[in-house]
């Protein structure tokens, strides 16, 4: 008895479930249930369709390329029972599953944590443009007084300017 | 050889119908249009066509009929005596030469006319010649149909005649009628000949096979024949008197010892003496049968004297034969000495034949074939073939074994057989241990296949990785707890929140009003309920903000048009008031619906019939009334429970316990 994925949302297909189909150069489909088998027959590209994993995996969202996918390797040639082998491998399993779990939920976690620096950038943003919401300009705070220039500095000023 | 030919015969048709066949046929390939306009050579050549045309086909047909019944003559003797015993030789000739002469008047026939259509001069002289023509000819098929018919009926009869090849090997079985003749056949052969208890059950000859040395015999059943004149016999026995006379094969007579045929066993030795001219050249065998009835010893001295004469008879024809191949006993319902019956006639005839062949002049062509070269040998030592002593013994033990060992079929039978005992078929596994022959191996865990993760160094794997894990780990809690880059402090926290809490505010307040812009009228600044135009609201805004507010309030006042009286006690408010202690007044504190909706703290309301300066009532009866008049406006619909603005609402039209979770590979048409 094997599990095998199911070629559309690449989910696991457990024994009595699903429907395979043959195609004329003896390539074989395997679909979990009728709703990736239809989505197949309306040849819908599972990498555009939005709920599977493959989509998932080719847009980023899921954890792809990790250590603990090489344990799981599917081999051609089947190996001699060996008690201990067995056992040690029933264990590794599980704790192989829970660090596999862990990381794929921190990649998810990462991916949706805010970016510190964007979101510091647009607070000093808002503060800049809507700071007199709350504070009144410069000039105008409490305690400042209007500063008086005289109108012969600033024609000297102009002059100079025309002269350049 | 023709014997098959009797079946390739096409149909000879009737009178009539040959008539009808020829002249349709003459319709259809002929042209058919002819106007007397024509030239008369274009006449006289369309009438000849025809003629000529019907001739050429009525022609065919005889010869083709001529021409496939067979010459008696030059078919093996034995299908001619056969023929002629059946349908009478003369009488088949005779039709035969009829259908002969027809074919050639029809010839004579068409050239005459022809050679009259020559000169025809006119369309309807042509036309009279052919229609003469023709009907001449068909007056002659229809003379000769008799003989059409009995031709047809031998050829249906000669269809179905056996398949006899009267040069290979054969088996002739004759005697009286009911001796066992055709249960021998069925015995020896694959062949079904009827049975029965009554005379004459075999009206015919009937072929059968059989194999002996790997060569085939036919073998040929006969009907009875009785003991007569040879003139008197009927159709039936003279089938058989011809099988014999012409065919070269060995021959079972048949005796019924018990007599149970209806006939003694004088009669029969008086029938085996009058046909056994017949028996020269031919290897004779003297078959008792149904022994079972009557076994040999039990029968009397005289019939006992006349099977003897037989015997000596028979060993006549004999050559070099011993005794016990020419007389036999068998019986066909035990089936004992049948096989042996069958093996002593192949016998004889088979040594018959090969001498007769060696004698013959073409032998020396054939003698090659038979020859086995031995050389010859120089000395009189005696080579064995040599066999290696391991050899030898290897043999001996592996007999000795494949009589002692025990198979799993014998296990099987031990315990109950097949459907109790279930082979262990973990018996032979080859593990390190032996204990884990019983183990259930576990194919599947946890959504995954157990043998997709077998490997011997799978825990020093597992071990790196939870190592890796860790530092993993540790890293990430540091990366946490690290100050990342730039981050705002505490004073820019505290004006962020405030932007943030203002502009909410008054992206609230414009929502209101938007929403309410439409159907409200636009109340004018002095029936400012809210209060938000006053001097002191501005003066506390504008020290929240860090300036100082003595300078804009004190402008205000002095711009400000000064208080209206009005004639309501409550006072009017201002649109910029100028004193702040009236406001104090309870009353004054009206609120508007949409005020009420946004201040937090609670506040009583006025009673609801008071009129309030900005509402836009004159007094307070003017309110009641509109406020009566709008009960009446929505309380038919409510009796009617008619939707109202407050019925049907759903608060959240997508509750998180519903819209929320993952589910992995289930559906969601169902929570």
């Amino acid at each position: 008895m094997r599990l095998v994925k199911c070629w559309f949302c690449s989910s696991t297909i457990y024994p009595g479930h699903g429907i395979q189909f043959v195609r004329n150069d003896a390539k074989i489909f395997r679909f979990c249930r009728s709703k990736c088998h239809k989505n197949f027959k309306m040849k819908r590209n599972p990498r555009k369709v939005k709920w599977t994993k493959s989509f998932r995996a080719a847009h980023g969202k899921d954890m792809t390329q990790d250590k603990t996918f090489e344990f799981e390797k599917k081999r051609n040639r089947p190996e001699r029972y060996d008690r201990n082998v067995t056992e040690d491998t029933l264990m590794a399993i599980k704790k192989i599953d829970k660090i596999r779990t862990r990381r794929e939920a921190e990649h998810i976690n990462k991916r949706l944590k805010p970016d510190k620096k964007k979101v510091h950038m647009e607070e000093m943003k808002v503060i800049d443009n809507h700071i007199s919401l709350i504070r009144a300009p410069e000039p105008l705070l409490d305690g400042r007084k209007k500063i008086k220039v005289l109108a012969s500095k600033t024609e000297s000023v102009q002059n100079e300017a025309m002269e350049e | 050889m023709v014997q098959y030919n009797f079946k390739r015969i096409t149909v000879v048709p009737n009178g009539k119908a040959f008539i009808d066949i020829i002249l349709s046929r003459t319709q259809r390939q002929t042209p058919t249009v002819v106007h007397k306009g024509y030239k008369i050579n274009r006449l006289r050549s369309f009438y000849m066509r025809k003629v000529k045309y019907t001739q050429t086909n009525f022609h065919e047909k005889l010869s083709a009929i001529i021409d496939e019944f067979p010459r008696l003559d030059q078919i093996h003797p034995f299908y001619g005596d056969l023929l002629h015993v059946l349908y009478n030789k003369d009488h088949y000739k005779l039709a035969l030469g009829q259908v002969n002469t027809a074919r050639n008047l029809i010839s004579k026939i068409a050239k005459d006319y022809v050679k009259l259509l020559k000169y025809g001069d006119s369309l309807y002289r042509c036309k009279c010649l052919k229609v003469a023509a023709l009907g001449r000819m068909c007056t002659v098929v229809k003379r000769i149909t008799p003989s059409l018919a009995y031709l047809e009926q031998i050829r249906q009869h000669m269809a179905r005649l056996p398949s006899i090849d009267p040069n290979t090997r054969t088996v002739l079985i004759c005697g009286y009628p009911n001796v066992g003749k055709s249960s021998f056949m069925n015995k020896i052969t694959r062949a079904d000949v009827d049975v029965q208890p009554y005379a004459f059950t075999t009206k015919s000859l009937f072929v059968g096979h059989t194999d002996y040395k790997y060569l085939r015999y036919q073998v040929i059943d006969t009907p009875g024949i009785l003991d007569r004149p040879f003139e008197d016999r009927n159709i039936i026995e003279m089938c058989s008197i011809t099988a014999l006379a012409h065919l070269r094969a060995a021959v079972l007579f048949f005796l019924d010892i018990s007599g149970s045929c209806g006939y003694t066993i004088a009669q029969q030795a008086a029938l085996f003496h009058s046909i056994k001219s017949l028996f020269m050249n031919k290897p004779l065998v003297i078959v008792c049968n149904k022994t079972d009835l009557m076994p040999m010893e039990n029968i009397s001295e005289e019939d006992r004297n006349l099977v003897e004469e037989m015997k000596a008879e028979a060993m006549k024809t004999a050559m070099g034969a011993s005794e016990e191949a020419v007389l036999l006993k068998m019986s066909t319902l035990t089936d004992e000495g049948v096989m042996s019956v069958k093996n002593a006639a192949c016998e004889r005839l088979l040594d018959q034949r090969v001498e007769a062949k060696m004698k013959s002049k073409k032998i020396n062509d054939h003698l090659n074939r038979f020859h086995v070269a031995l050389p010859k040998p120089r000395d009189n030592i005696e080579r064995l073939p040599c066999i290696p002593q391991v050899v030898l013994e290897a043999r001996a033990k592996e007999a000795a074994e494949m009589e002692k060992r025990k198979t799993e079929k014998d296990l099987e039978e031990e315990n109950g057989g097949a459907g109790v005992y279930s082979a262990s078929l973990r018996k032979h596994y080859i593990l390190k241990h032996e204990e884990w022959k019983d183990d259930i191996i576990p194919e599947i865990l946890d959504g995954h296949n157990v043998a997709d993760f077998i490997d011997p160094d799978i825990l020093v794997r597992l071990e790196e990785l939870e190592r890796e894990e860790e530092q993993r780990q540790a890293e990430a809690e540091e990366e946490d707890i690290e100050m990342d880059g730039e981050e705002l402090t505490e004073e820019q926290k505290e004006q962020l929140a405030a932007i943030r809490k203002k502009k909410a505010v008054l992206i609230q307040e414009h929502r209101l009003k938007k929403t309410v812009a439409q159907n409200r009228s636009t109340v004018p600044r002095k029936f400012d309920k809210e209060r938000k135009y006053t001097t002191k609201r501005m003066g506390r805004e504008l020290s929240a903000m860090g300036m100082d507010p003595s300078s804009a309030v004190n402008r205000a006042r002095s711009k400000s048009r000064g208080r209206k009286r009005d004639r309501s006690e409550d006072g009017g408010n201002d649109a910029m008031d100028v004193d702040d202690d009236q406001q104090t007044n309870k009353k004054q504190r009206v609120r508007s619906k949409s005020r009420s909706m946004s201040i937090s703290r609670s506040q009583s309301r006025p009673p609801a019939h008071e009129a309030v300066p900005g509402d836009g009532f004159k007094d307070s009866t003017q309110k009641k009334a509109a406020i009566t008049i709008s009960h009446k406006s929505h309380k038919k619909r409510d009796k009617n429970a008619r939707r109202g603005e407050a019925d049907r609402v759903i608060p959240t039209l997508r509750p998180k316990h519903l819209f929320s979770g993952k589910r992995g590979k289930g559906k969601t048409d169902r929570r």
